[in-house]
């Protein structure tokens, strides 16, 4: 896995902010991390710890908001989620014409700070 | 007083920016390139062998392969004829666009047409880091089983193309091809879809007009 090049990019990304912002301190992170990701969160927060030691970002707690993998059936239209991430045709009409419309972000969408 | 700031910014945003500059390279010197994804075993080197061999008189090549160690795999595709680099990615799972902007700098582009990449075995983290290159072609064996798409839909949703390699397995492994079509359909409806076996070399001509009608010699 790559958690540890993810969690690099994290820190850059919120430095990055945080400086541009003169923060003393960041406190938070907001991640937003779809469920067809492939991120391991307390792996995440394993690296996290270690990496942003020293930094502003030091003790900043890591949140995961996980987007539920959503689909659209082509064929009716319905609007559907995956419970546990495995597939699954539409449940209205039983059709597999469908697309995925949540489920692949991957954004640091905010940052609580200290000024 | 804590204050929230917004930021909403792509976490691989640096490597998105990186391979955007690939891609720019790559076209200007006029090469065509493919990001050739799969597990271990699944035979990316072997179809890279078969396709240098059978384009290098229309095309001039070069691979580059990825790999945690060894030159093997570069070793192999230099030997069926391209200008081969390996990159080891020292146990990093995925080639990210850093890696291959450095192995790129080691070929002088404007002598090639054709490019192929190997990226490192692995049937998850490649997906997340785009290289820069014109097609992300993933490749699927029959020994692997027809429960991938469901299982990696990471992997699926995105690419380009599809090769089902090793159908010369078929008659000996319980493989339901409507259930593995199935899932790929609902990930990645329309997919491009190459069923091939590099060892009896059928159906390889229809990947191989792909490549011939995508890229410009
Ligand atoms: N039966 C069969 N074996 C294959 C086929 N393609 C590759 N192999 C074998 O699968 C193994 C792994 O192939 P390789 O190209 O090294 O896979 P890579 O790890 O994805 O680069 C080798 O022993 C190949 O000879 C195929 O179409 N049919
Ligand atoms: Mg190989
Ligand atoms: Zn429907």
């Amino acid at each position: 896995m790559h958690e540890l090049a993810i969690t690099q990019q994290i820190l850059g990304i919120a430095l990055k902010h945080g400086q541009s912002v003169k923060a003393k301190k960041i406190t938070d992170l907001y991640l937003v991390i779809g469920q067809l990701s492939s991120v391991v969160d307390d792996s995440v927060q394993f690296y996290w710890d270690m990496i942003s030691e020293g930094t502003i970002c030091q003790g900043a707690k890591l949140h995961f908001d996980r987007i539920p993998a959503s689909l659209e059936c082509r064929h009716c239209g319905e609007i559907y989620t995956l419970e546990d991430g495995t597939l699954t045709p539409c449940p209205r009409c039983d059709s597999i014409n469908v697309n995925v419309i949540t489920g692949k972000e991957f954004r640091l969408e905010s940052l609580e700070v200290e000024e | 007083m804590p204050k929230r700031i917004p930021v909403v910014e792509k976490i691989l945003s640096a490597n998105d920016r990186i391979a955007q500059e690939n891609r720019a390279r790559l076209d200007e010197a006029g090469v065509f390139s493919i990001n050739l994804m799969a597990s271990p075993g699944a035979g990316k080197t072997s179809l890279i062998e078969h396709t240098v061999q059978r384009l290098a008189r229309q095309f001039r090549l070069a691979a580059i392969d990825g790999d945690i160690a060894t030159s093997i795999d570069a070793d192999r595709a230099a030997a069926a004829g391209a200008t081969a680099i390996q990159i080891n990615t020292g146990g990093q799972c995925h080639l990210d666009a850093v890696m291959l902007r450095d192995a790129l700098k080691q070929l002088d582009l404007i002598e090639f047409d054709l490019l192929l990449v190997e990226n490192v075995g692995n049937l998850v983290c490649p997906a997340d880091f785009e290289l820069g290159t014109h097609k992300n072609v993933l490749i699927a064996s029959i020994p692997e089983g027809d429960d991938k798409p469901y299982k990696y839909p990471g992997m699926y949703k995105d690419v380009d193309a599809l090769i089902v390699n090793k159908i010369d397995l078929l008659p000996y492994i319980a493989f339901d091809m409507d259930y593995f079509r199935r899932g790929v359909e609902l990930l990645n409806p329309g997919l491009v879809t190459f069923p091939i076996s590099c060892r009896t070399t059928e159906g390889l001509d229809e990947w191989l007009d792909w490549i011939k009608t995508n890229a410009r010699p």
